[in-house]
């Protein structure tokens, strides 16, 4: 498992840069954009200022969004024209380890977006407290919920274009009503439940409390940060199971 | 435990993929130090053969033993020694030379430090050192080639599985993986290779076995075998389709087998005929030579093109 991470570990230091900005580019931008524009015509949000209220949501979101394109266009990559999966399971490396070890490593490039963009908000003016620190394993989960889901969509896809489903019918829903951009404590009773149920809502939420150390909500914790873990050990297994019955004939 | 003299041991090995029977019943044993040649048209199941010894394919039945080892428990330890020249080039695009060979080695568990002088003394044999740092994008058939074999050698394999391992090659890359992989069985590498170079085989195999239709139709040592199932010589007669057909009939009483195609005929000779001769000298054009693998393969699996 650590050896198909470390392989794909040693390619990505040779491109750093372009997949950095690659895949920081959106949420920062966005961050701009709503955060100091609309921001400025936007009240307080749960004594927050907007930008304040949105950071953490798009730091979740950055890793959302690498740990997603890593599994899917990049894994996908190394399953069809490049041939390394096949090359891999000629070795003693077998289906679990390599679909963990691709897990794995989106999840780790999910948490390095992450954790570049947490250190960078003091730039635009937001100051997470110390409590931040626990994100970096909350985002580490969430990035392997997020490559679990694109390891599934890569074990089914015949071709590029079957990811636009899945980024314009899983990822940008989850963008938008995961509670980054409005109080999910503002919508009706009923809706809210719906969009908790959203992996993405539990992180953004529990990233929200943890980035400011508001922890009067703390009991909470526990049961959202057990949705999320389940979820993402489902996710892990059907990819594990989907991209068996892909590969192994 | 003292490993038995069989590398490979496999019997009655079945396949079915949905309605579509692959292997039908194969037997193959693979002797230590040997090299089997597996031979067969498009289709005719050799890779699906080299699959379920990888585990990349489970088998529908049949018995399998790798190294005295039974499938399916004994897959994974087997692999370790287990090299694979596969017919696609899977290389890692993303790597230089020697990373893809680094890289390799660590999915066989290989420390760093053997892995580096093992890479350096593959480099050095198959003549790719000093291109060593360089992107695989910039290798030639023949250097992408050598490069798999290389790959398939950083651990050691006791079994060696080579996949057409010359397909699209020049002549003179195909001679120098040739050279290699001579030099390669002269220090007692076992050797599994499927081919359509009928020359290739003849070269490297000890031992052939071909199989259509998902099953092995003969075998034998390849430079017997066309003697024994063919004959010694072949001669090919061009001419009027009736007129050699007639020519069939006659030649009955000799020891011979014929084939026709359109307007050529194919005598494969166990001994001398004096029909044939007699009629040789009667037709515009007459080809003498000895009978090779090639003709025996077409022979047994007929000169049709083989596409599903």
């Amino acid at each position: 498992m650590f050896r198909v991470w470390y392989r794909n570990f040693k390619v990505w230091l040779k491109h750093l840069q372009a997949s950095l900005i690659g895949n920081l580019g959106q949420p920062f931008l966005f961050l701009l954009a709503f955060g100091f524009g609309l921001g400025k015509s936007v009240p307080e949000i749960e004594g927050m200022t907007y930008l304040q209220f949105i950071a953490p949501g798009l730091v979740a979101s950055a890793v959302m969004y690498s740990a997603a394109f890593e599994a899917t266009y990049g894994s996908y990559t190394r399953l069809s024209t490049q041939g390394t999966f096949e090359a891999i399971l000629m070795t003693p490396i077998n289906i679990v380890e390599l679909a963990l070890g691709e897990i794995l490593w989106g999840a780790t490039k999910g948490l390095i977006a992450g954790l570049i963009m947490l250190a960078t908000l003091p730039l635009f003016g937001v100051t997470p407290s110390i409590w931040a620190l626990g994100m970096i394993p909350l985002l580490f989960v969430e990035g392997i919920i997020f490559a679990a889901l694109g390891l599934i969509m890569t074990a089914v896809a015949t071709n590029y274009d079957f990811f636009n489903y899945f980024t314009s019918l899983v990822i940008t829903p989850f963008f938008l009503f995961s509670g980054i951009f409005f109080s999910l404590k503002a919508v009706n009773p009923l809706l809210r439940r719906v969009l908790m149920a959203l992996p993405l809502s539990n992180v953004v939420d529990m990233s929200r409390m943890l980035c400011y150390g508001r922890l009067d909500t703390i009991s909470l914790i526990g049961f959202e940060l057990m949705m999320i873990l389940v979820f993402a050990l489902a996710a892990s297994w059907v990819a594990v199971v989907l991209l068996k019955r892909r590969m192994i004939q | 435990m003292t490993e038995p003299d069989n590398v490979l041991d496999i019997k009655n090995l079945k396949k079915s993929f949905g309605d579509r029977q692959v292997l039908k019943g194969i037997d193959i044993r693979l002797k230590k130090g040997s090299c089997l040649g597996l031979l067969g048209p498009n289709g005719a199941g050799k890779t699906t053969t080299i699959r379920i010894i990888l585990g990349l394919v489970i088998p529908s039945s049949g018995e399998i033993r790798v190294f005295g080892q039974a499938y399916p428990n004994a897959i994974r330890r087997v692999k370790y020694r287990i090299g694979v020249v596969p017919q696609m080039d899977n290389l890692d695009p993303d790597l230089t030379i020697v990373e893809n060979l680094l890289v390799y080695a660590n999915y066989f568990k290989i420390p760093l430090k053997i892995a580096k002088e093992r890479a350096e003394e593959l480099l050095d044999f198959f003549a790719l050192k000093n291109r060593r740092d360089e992107i695989i994008q910039n290798l030639s058939g023949g250097q992408r080639r050598r490069l798999l074999l290389a790959r398939a050698l950083i651990n050691k394999p006791s079994l060696l599985i080579l996949d057409e391992p010359t397909i699209g090659l020049d002549p003179q890359a195909r001679l120098l993986m040739w050279q290699r992989l001579e030099a390669l069985r002269k220090h007692g590498t076992t050797m599994l290779l499927t081919s359509h170079y009928m020359e290739e085989v003849s070269r490297l195999a000890t031992r052939v076995i071909i199989i259509d239709n998902g099953k092995a139709i003969a075998q034998g040592d390849p430079k017997t075998i066309v003697e024994k199932i063919l004959g010694k010589e072949v001669m090919e007669l061009s001419g009027n389709h009736e007129e050699l057909k007639l020519l069939i009939r006659d030649l009955e009483s000799c020891d011979v087998n014929t084939e026709l195609v359109g307007d050529k005929l194919y005598v494969y000779l166990k001994k001398g005929c004096n029909i044939l001769d007699r009629a040789a000298t009667t037709m515009p054009h007459v080809v003498r030579r000895p009978a090779t693998l090639e003709d025996l393969f077409l022979k047994l699996t007929g000169r049709k093109l083989r596409e599903r």
